[in-house]
């Protein structure tokens, strides 16, 4: 039996290897969006412009907006000279924030009477906005501190240190979750869309009258598409690790076995959909149910953290957010064994449901 | 045989054989509207960029009445879970294993610090750079709140005025500051271009793999009237499931709707004619479901989803991705929908995208009755 096995495994690792079309479809998308999406997924504040609308000709103004001009966390400063052209870099997506200065803002700080500064921000953009914002407060609140009467005694200061990504590239959270993600959809092309094609075509159901049991079937469809999507991750971490120097802080044996395990979880899944479905289109769209809400609930796009309660503890049963901390975790932070295996557990558990509920299934098909 | 006027009596009755085939299939339904309203359940309670409630250590190395006033405004916020404790050594590792995102540390000397700012920082923040988003969040948060922090103590000390310079600060059109404001309109974006791709890359494959487009192919109908014969019918099916879409959004998620109607309907009109495109391109060249479920996952999701500029901004992109983008329809699309429901109709922002948009439709039906050659190979 295990020889025939063997046979079975070999003729569909080269069922999926042979044809160069199929090759190139394993290969490039993966490569090609890891290296595009590396890049394009980040929430950093960047290239932003801010828009000065001064009415102000005395000196603290002048003063002010030259400890703004020189913050660094805007690339271009636009000064304009009227409420409309002000309201319009604003409505129009020219500039990020606006900053209106009123005409007696000189006069009336060197009177000591209250005067107000406007900051109108985009809410279109309200995250990138609200982190801008932080950095403009800060400059304001100096420049506040500073124009007060009285001893300068100057401000308490605020040491500020972000460990695992020091200067906090988005590159080094985007990478190892790109890991987990391209991944995924992978091994479900490998395993739910080609077996019910399979189905679809006919070619399933002769293996279904030959001598192996269902069970064997099975591992014969699941083997080679667990070597294949490893070889496939493989690829990815060897660019993450050598091309885009994304440092490696915990153990590549355990990310190999974390790996093999959120792999194993994902294979279920995939026989588990083929099993279910009669049709290939049925299979796309089962694979589409799953994929697209586990990327999206993955906390790739908006940390889980932010998640409503009931919504985060749901999440457990999302095996591609819990390959996606232990990636994140092992490459950038080597966490504890002990936070490695309360991720790795869900997955193994999805990974035996699913795969007995595919067999089970199977059985009862074909018997 | 491309020339030939368009007959309207042919095209009429493809659209009626294609809405007959809808109606019996389930499939198409479950595209146009179960897997939408799936997606923008997900999207909208799933997706949000609010931080609040960020777990926080603070360490309270001195036990000094000042010391101890600052971390209950720390525990008393409204953005922070607070966890007391004396020594850093309790949360350096939480912090690792993802439970906390931020550690304050309140030295010993924080009251001679305050007053003395050469002895040092006053206080320290650790945050988990691993979330680098929520990582700049609790730098801000635990920054403001100290801030806030000296300048009442000030005032309540009487050694200062409430200060004569003030600063208003004002969101336009999103004073609520909701993330989920201007996410769910670009979601609707993301989940439009994988219906539309869906539909007619599997539809159409389908039909190609199952032998019944050749025979289509081979009655008098030309090119242009099958074409047109498979847009009409879920060109509406689209439709059906933008409104789906839209009304989710404003009467459960209550994101509120600036813009018109009419200018909203325009573009939809104009981006479902896109994405449609795109489907038809996808299944008129591969002729193959296997494929095409392939590439509508890689070149329709992701794309849409990561290049699109709803979560992510273009401008913050290296400017050769930022070209790159300019390809992607469900761009333009997301800038028109967020602008729509938040700002109104600035038709200075409007006007370009729709007609980016109508000069993608325009590649995507020549790319389709390319591919579409009757010819049976």
């Amino acid at each position: 039996m295990l020889l025939r096995l063997r046979a079975l495994v070999i003729k569909e690792i080269l069922a999926l290897v042979r044809d160069p079309r199929s090759r190139i479809v394993l290969i490039m998308p993966p490569l090609i969006q890891l290296f595009i999406f590396s890049f394009a997924a980040t929430l950093e504040v960047r290239n932003n412009s801010l828009a000065v609308w001064n009415e102000d000709a005395g000196a603290a103004s002048a003063e002010l907006v030259q400890r703004i001009g020189s913050m660094g966390t805007f690339e271009e400063v636009a000064y304009v000279h009227d409420e409309s052209a002000f309201n319009r870099q604003v409505d129009y997506q020219k500039s990020l924030l606006g900053i209106h200065i009123p005409q007696d803002f000189s006069s009336s700080l060197a009177a000591g009477t209250p005067t107000t500064i406007q900051v109108v921000a985009d809410g279109r953009r309200s995250n990138s906005g609200q982190i801008a914002l932080g950095y403009l407060s800060e400059v304001l609140e100096d420049f506040q501190a500073d124009m007060e009467p009285g001893p300068a005694a100057g401000a308490p200061a605020v040491a500020v240190r972000h460990w695992f990504n020091p200067n906090l590239h988005y590159f080094w959270f985007v990478v190892p979750s790109l890991v987990a993600i391209l991944t995924t959809i992978m091994t479900m092309i490998v395993t739910a869309l080609s077996l019910s094609r399979e189905r679809e075509l006919g070619t399933f159901e002769q293996l279904m009258v030959s001598p192996l049991t269902p069970s064997y079937i099975l591992a014969g469809k699941a083997i080679p598409a667990f070597f294949v999507a490893m070889a496939e991750a493989s690829l990815i971490v060897f660019f993450a690790v050598f091309v885009f120097h994304i440092p490696l802080q915990g153990s590549v044996l355990l990310l190999y076995l974390t790996m093999a395990a959120y792999i194993l979880s994902l294979v279920g899944i995939g026989l588990f959909i083929s099993a279910l479905c009669a049709t290939q289109q049925q299979a796309i769209l089962g694979v589409f149910s799953f994929v697209l809400p586990a990327v999206l609930l993955s906390g790739f796009a908006g940390p889980v953290d932010n998640m409503p309660d009931w919504l985060a503890r749901l999440t457990v049963v999302n095996p591609l957010l819990h390959f996606k901390e232990i990636c994140k975790g092992i490459f950038l932070k080597d966490i504890s064994l002990h936070a490695i295996w309360s991720h790795t557990w869900p997955m193994l558990v999805l990974a035996v449901l699913n795969t007995s509920a595919a067999l089970a299934i199977f059985r009862r098909k074909f018997s | 045989m491309d020339g030939p006027p368009i007959s309207a009596r042919r095209v009429r009755a493809l659209v009626k054989k294609e809405f007959h085939q809808i109606a019996r299939d389930p499939s198409s339904i479950l595209i146009a509207v179960i897997i939408p309203l799936l997606l923008l359940f997900i999207f909208g309670y799933g997706l949000s960029l609010d931080s609040h409630d960020l777990r926080l250590g603070v360490v309270l190395e001195s036990s000094d009445t000042e010391a101890r006033d600052f971390g209950a405004a720390l525990t008393g916020s409204d953005y922070f879970v607070v966890d007391t404790g004396h020594d850093i050594r309790e949360f350096s590792d939480r912090l690792r294993d993802g439970h906390l995102r931020g550690i304050v540390v309140i030295p010993e000397d924080f009251a001679v610090r305050l007053t003395d700012p050469g002895k040092g920082p006053a206080i320290q923040i650790i945050s988990d750079g691993s979330e680098p988003q929520l990582a700049a969040f609790v730098e801000n948060y635990v920054k403001g709140a100290f801030r806030v922090w000296l300048r009442q103590r000030q005032i309540e000390s009487g050694r200062v005025m409430p200060p004569a310079l003030q600063i208003e600060q004002r969101f336009r059109y999103n004073p609520s500051l909701r993330s989920r404001n201007f996410l769910i309109p670009g979601s609707i974006a993301v989940i439009m271009t994988v219906v539309g791709a869906l539909l007619t890359a599997l539809v159409v494959a389908r039909e190609w793999e199952r032998g019944t487009m050749e025979a289509l192919l081979a009655s008098p109908v030309t090119r242009a009237e099958l074409v047109i014969g498979k847009f009409i019918p879920y060109f509406f099916l689209g439709l059906g499931s933008f409104t789906v879409c839209l009304l989710l959004a404003i009467l459960v998620f209550r994101v509120p709707l600036v813009g018109s109607l009419p200018a909203l309907y325009a573009v939809t009109c104009l981006f479902l004619l896109t994405a449609l495109g795109l489907g038809l391109t996808i299944s008129a060249a591969t002729k193959d479901q296997f494929v095409a479920a392939q590439i509508a996952l890689n070149a329709a999701f992701l794309p849409a989803f990561i290049l699109s500029g709803f979560v992510f901004e273009i401008k913050s992109m290296p400017m050769w991705i930022q070209v790159i983008t300019f390809f992607i329809p469900a761009r333009y699309f997301v800038d028109s929908l967020k602008t729509l429901f938040l700002a109104g109709d600035v038709w200075s922002i409007l006007l370009p995208d729709m007609l980016l948009l109508s000069l993608t439709t325009i590649i995507f039906l020549a790319l389709t009755a390319r591919n579409m050659a009757r010819r049976l190979d």
